[in-house]
């Protein structure tokens, strides 16, 4: 319901501002959106009163602002084409099998990325799988259930969770998280949930539940700040409409609101998996950097954006040089699809002007 | 506001359905404290273990060789300000004036490219602008230098701050570009001088967030500035990083070194965190606040 609504608004909204001299304001517009139609016909009218000899500054600066515009374009364009150019070698010599190769051995020249690809994966799938009940909870409670005065106290704390720096949360997983695991999670985890396999095996403390952990805190202020807005974004006589029905309150949110916002919920994930998939020092410092392929969470790991940190400065010979920049295409690319299908989905509801992560 | 508890609880409900919004609500609150927690505990542990390390050697001296006690991190003080220097010169104009193009011209087709790409671009992993950059620069000047470091956090810059100043911009009245145009005053100069001043305090904000985003950042300085155990002050060198060296430190198998690395993530926070909140008292008395 809100979703169409809000759709409904923006392409009318981009409607008016693309020809404006053309499309006359429609019936549903509201008044402020009217004033808004009229005044930028009027901007033109005004523009053209203006004498000849302003146009040419006005035109140099035009351009001057449209070319920082394109520069901005232009420097995703050459981001991708050095890494296509870079990893061509490796892309050369390996092809597809790049990616489901076991063996990274820089000494023979063999590179392939299958437990990276693997470490990544579960280590934002683990991490995604805590962050996101936690994330929606804290939203919910947010808008929700929140006494007014609290409300800008926990947003401000969940913001502030997203500009402490990575290394800073890697310092705290080696010598504060990394600990506490093995000493009083893990074997506790061992022993009740052991059987299924995910929980076995020596205990360090540093490995995947580590990284999980880590990468779960920081992307929670991502989503969580999303979710937030999405919900915000529900009209109030959704919510109305539910009580009116003698709904509880966990009804009315579940009904009324979450239902309403799931698409740009599930954005907001998306665009929080976007961070986990990319996030690299935090996890470089507690996740064990092995290049293993290990079903226990406990065992270490080793993801794309880790090897990368760690073995980029030290490659030598040009096929090495190139199988790593191949990973950090693969990283490129993957980040792309994903952080555009979150836009779209988030854009959908908030219709383009809101929405963005604020990390 | 209509969903005061008391309301529902005169109706006569199932126990389950009572049941389940307690479960809810407690949930929500749980969640509330978990992520809250994380944060809290971070910050202590910054005090304690950070605050007993910060002295006087330590913010004068440069880093002394492995073994030996004490030191300090004064050049990767001096080496973060650097950095972030050229990343301001390069991204601040970079991401206003984006901004600038996606509210006073970019309405259509090409406009939302823009938009979309700058969300994009938000999106790259920072590991991999610092390949690029690698790519770009330091391979062609054949060192890492604290220039190329700059040119990667300042394109790291110039999304976020393009999003900010487009959102101000566009929350500026139309009736005040329509006074500027009306008394004669040219397009270029009434964008500058009267749209891009009223927006400026949300403008500010939007780029001491994107400082404070990067002063952190790690993952593409370790391939562009590089890290350096001594002084340097010039931009084509390789340059220590507070950040940098916090992590070589904390993975470092020396006591005294995770103790300064702690002292370090204390400094890099202190001064993210008085960026953040300086703007947020200075601009919070403006009449177009800041996006957070």
């Amino acid at each position: 319901m809100s979703a169409s609504q809000n759709e409904g608004n923006s392409s009318e909204q981009s409607e008016t501002t693309q020809k404006p001299a053309i499309v006359m304001p429609a019936l549903g517009q509201t008044a402020t959106e009217r004033e808004q139609h009229a005044s930028s016909t009027g901007l033109q009218r005004i523009r053209k009163s203006h004498p000849r000899s302003s146009r040419i500054p006005d035109a140099a600066f035009g351009m001057l602002i449209l070319l920082t515009a394109i520069s901005v374009f232009a420097i995703v364009v050459f981001v991708a084409w050095e890494l296509f150019d870079k990893s061509r070698p490796s892309l050369h010599q390996f092809g597809l099998g790049f990616f489901y190769g076991h063996e990274w051995d820089p000494v023979n020249d063999q590179y392939g990325a299958m437990p990276f690809i693997y470490g990544t994966l579960v280590s934002s799938f683990l991490a995604l799988l805590i962050a996101v009940p936690l994330s929606i909870g804290v939203a919910v409670y947010i808008t929700e259930m929140c006494p007014v005065r609290l409300r800008a106290i926990i947003s401000f704390l969940v913001e502030l969770l997203a500009a402490i720096p990575s290394v800073i949360y890697g310092l705290w997983g080696i010598f504060v998280l990394a600990p506490l695991l093995r000493q009083y999670v893990e074997p506790v985890l061992a022993r009740t949930l052991g059987w299924t396999g995910f929980f076995s095996g020596p205990m360090y403390g540093i490995g995947m539940l580590a990284a999980g952990i880590i990468m779960a805190i920081m992307v929670i202020p991502i989503i969580a700040s999303i979710t937030r807005e999405v919900l915000t974004a529900v009209p109030q006589n959704q919510r109305e409409a539910v009580l009116a029905l003698g709904a509880t309150r966990w009804e009315m949110i579940r009904m009324g609101v979450l239902r309403n916002a799931r698409i740009g919920i599930v954005g907001g994930i998306i665009l929080g998996l976007g961070r986990a998939l990319g996030e690299t020092m935090a996890v470089t410092m507690v996740i064990g950097n092995r290049p293993e392929v290990s079903k226990s969470l406990f065992a270490p790991g080793y993801t794309m954006a880790s090897v990368l940190a760690n073995e980029f400065t030290e490659a030598t010979g040009d096929l090495y040089l190139s199988a790593l920049v191949e990973i950090g295409l693969a990283l490129f690319l993957v980040t792309l699809i994903v952080n555009a299908l979150a836009r779209l989905l988030v854009w959908t509801i908030t219709g383009g002007t809101t929405g963005r992560a604020r990390a | 506001m209509p969903k005061q508890p008391g309301d529902i609880d005169t109706l006569k409900l199932s126990l389950w359905r009572r049941l389940t919004d307690q479960l809810a609500t407690w949930f929500a609150i749980g969640a509330a404290v978990l992520v809250v927690v994380p944060l809290l505990a971070i910050f202590v542990y910054l005090l304690i273990k950070g605050g007993g390390s910060v002295n006087f050697a330590f913010l004068t001296q440069t880093p002394k060789p492995p073994g030996e006690m004490g030191g300090g991190m004064a050049n990767a003080i001096v080496g973060t300000g650097l950095i972030l220097a050229v990343a301001s010169v390069l991204g601040v104009p970079m991401g206003i004036g984006c901004g600038i193009y996606l509210a006073e011209y970019g309405r259509g087709r090409f406009g939302d490219l823009i938009r979309f790409t700058a969300d994009v671009l938000n999106g790259v992993p920072s590991i991999v602008i610092g390949i690029a950059v690698y790519g770009l620069i330091v391979i062609r000047q054949k060192h890492f230098s604290a220039f190329s470091g700059g040119v990667a956090l300042g394109i790291m810059m110039i999304p976020t701050i393009a999003r900010a100043t487009e959102e101000m911009l566009l929350m500026v009245p139309n009736i005040v570009r329509e006074a500027a145009l009306g008394l004669g005053i040219p397009k270029w100069r009434t964008t500058l001088s009267i749209t891009l001043r009223t927006a400026s305090a949300g403008v500010i904000t939007g780029c001491m967030l994107a400082f404070a985003r990067v002063a952190g950042e790690t993952a593409p300085l370790l391939f562009t500035a590089f890290g350096n155990q001594f002084w340097n002050l010039k931009l084509n060198q390789p340059t220590a990083a507070l950040s940098l060296q916090v992590f070589t430190y904390a993975i470092s198998p020396y006591d005294d070194w995770h103790k300064q690395a702690w002292a370090g993530a204390l400094i890099l926070i202190v001064m993210i965190v008085a960026a953040v909140a300086a703007v947020r008292i200075a601009t919070s008395r403006g009449t177009l606040k800041g996006v957070s």
